[in-house]
């Protein structure tokens, strides 16, 4: 009866070490419910409370008129908005429409660039969150060939 | 084991204009095998991060939709000569990488 006691309570200890480790071994989690959701709205409200973001032309989005080739497509956002959170790339027409998203911390400066992948053609989208509101800005990209399956 | 990432950075003013490449499958979870026709399973970096002597300047969350051997470039205020630049990734199987270069 003991042993089995003692047995329980050092087991329990263990997992409570093991449950607390992700947490402090990383800046913040990965947001696994933003990026499972499929739709865009709804990867947007996981991620920042709600899907109304505020069209603006202080944002800029690069990204071709036409992808030959989905599978890498390069976008690159800048914005003069102050005070930014986080930048996000969103494909609408994507099975999984966050494509990924940015902490943008005191000394980084609002402009990143990367590649990604398209299913076919659809409408890109920056979403910026600042101190004051959420922003965004959108380029549809024609997509010739797919990037995403096979 | 020798590091799969290749960082360049340069400084202009106190601002460091970073540009990183790193060597990863980036697997959707739905593209087929051409030789087996099975799915090959969903392989993905789930976070990158930046650190410059320490101090986190940039964190980066990938969904699958970020391309094969992933491109990401960024900026930072507050940069000089001799500071070291980390940058790490993980990924959704628990594999990492990572890198230090020091910023001329």
């Amino acid at each position: 009866m003991h042993v089995g006691r003692r047995f329980f309570l050092s087991g329990s200890v263990g997992f409570a070490v093991l449950a607390a480790l992700p947490r402090t071994l990383l800046a913040a989690a990965w947001p696994d419910k933003v990026f499972e959701s499929t739709a865009a709205g709804e990867a947007l409200i996981n991620l920042l409370g709600t899907d109304q973001t505020i069209p603006t032309d202080q944002i800029t989005l690069k990204v071709p008129e036409i992808a030959e080739n989905g599978a890498v497509v390069p976008v690159t956002i800048s914005t003069s908005l102050e005070n930014v959170e986080s930048i996000s790339i969103v494909v609408d027409k994507n099975p999984r429409p966050m494509a990924a998203t940015f902490e943008i911390l005191p000394d980084t400066l609002p402009d990143i660039s990367s590649r990604i992948k398209m299913g076919q053609t659809s409408d890109v989208r920056a979403v910026v969150k600042t101190d004051h509101g959420i922003y965004s800005t959108a380029k549809q990209v024609k997509v010739t060939i797919g990037g995403c399956g096979g | 084991m020798a590091s799969n990432i290749k960082i360049k950075a340069k400084i202009s003013g106190d601002i460091a204009d970073v540009k990183s490449l790193m060597l990863h499958p980036m697997e959707t979870g739905a593209r087929k095998d051409p030789e087996t026709e099975e799915l090959v399973p969903i392989h993905h970096i789930t976070q990158l991060t930046f650190a410059n002597n320490d101090k986190t300047v940039m964190v980066a969350n990938f969904s699958t939709a970020v391309s094969k051997n992933p491109f990401f470039g960024f900026k930072f205020r507050g940069a000089k000569a001799g500071d070291t630049l980390r940058v790490s990734w993980v990924d959704n199987l628990g594999g990492t990488d990572e890198i230090e270069t020091v910023l001329k």
